[in-house]
């Protein structure tokens, strides 16, 4: 029997031939891309994050379905104790430096320490809307 | 063996000429940007220009300028692809919108928008000699209270 909801994600995540992202296998929620995955996995890895969100803002501008081009992450880690954000924001770009050089066109950053974190509302907002220029 | 060595040569001195004016380019591009940050106060490089932004990120950052009554100098990075990569390369920074106070590199927008929340904003704003608004606004409020 075929479940479609659950077939469609694992299948569009096999057919780029990517790594496996338990994240994406345990949520099956939507079908995150392979671009997706790879953000997740390095942020999650090399800062040792307690929280990770990968939002795909994508759909909001002018490109393709299913394109992987504007994202949005949210990163809690205990790397950020003592930094300015703009040391924050720097450690996470330097960190998806070939994302953003091959394809990755919008990335916005929220950079926490858990202590912050845990203090905030924990609600994120979503970024502006498009107004045309991507793709100029 | 002859032409053969020419047709070397002539693709050496090919490549090499297009190598110097690229990096002629670049060096009169960082020129222009270095210029632009140190003679004004506060400088914003977006997409559009203030009265059409063409991007969500850049608009939201001419709307905090707005709200702070800030004068700047914009710069539309899409009618310059000179700007648009090498302000990239000259504050390390791989999106725009890109904020310059006194010279120095500030922030995107995500940036711009928690300093504008927290406060620090008005304060870099006071280091340069600029006042924002949103102080002389609350102050008329705080002495009806008195």
């Amino acid at each position: 029997m075929i479940i479609p909801m659950l077939n469609n994600p694992i299948r569009s995540h096999l057919r780029y031939g990517g790594t496996v992202c338990l994240h994406c296998i345990r949520t099956m929620t939507s079908a995150p891309g392979p671009v997706e995955c790879t953000i997740r996995n390095k942020l999650q890895s090399t800062l040792e994050a307690r929280h990770v969100d990968v939002i795909n803002e994508s759909y909001m501008h002018n490109v393709p379905k299913g394109a992987e081009t504007h994202f949005k992450v949210v990163v809690v880690s205990d790397k950020f104790d003592g930094l300015p954000l703009i040391k924050r924001h720097r450690l996470v770009n330097d960190l998806l430096k070939d994302e953003l050089q091959s394809g990755v066109h919008a990335l916005s950053i929220v950079a926490k320490t858990p202590q912050q974190w845990n203090e905030s509302d924990k609600v994120i907002e979503s970024s502006p809307n498009c107004r045309g220029g991507f793709g100029k | 063996m002859n032409c053969i060595l020419r047709r070397h040569l002539l693709s050496l001195y090919n490549t090499s000429g297009r190598l110097t004016s690229r990096a002629f380019s670049d060096a009169a591009t960082k020129e222009k940007i270095d210029k632009l940050v140190k003679t004004n106060k506060v400088v914003v490089f977006m997409k559009g220009v203030p009265e059409a932004p063409r991007c969500g990120f850049s608009n939201a950052v001419v709307q905090i300028m707005r709200m702070h009554a800030v004068p700047y100098e914009s710069l539309d990075v899409l009618s310059d692809e000179n700007i648009r990569q090498g302000i990239k390369d000259y504050s390390n920074w791989p999106t725009i919108p890109q904020v310059f106070i006194n010279g120095e590199f500030v922030g995107g927008c995500d940036i711009m928008l928690q300093m504008h929340q927290s406060g620090e904003l008005v304060e870099e704003l006071k280091k340069v000699g600029i006042k924002s608004a949103l102080l002389t606004a609350t102050e008329p409020k705080e002495e009806e209270k008195k």
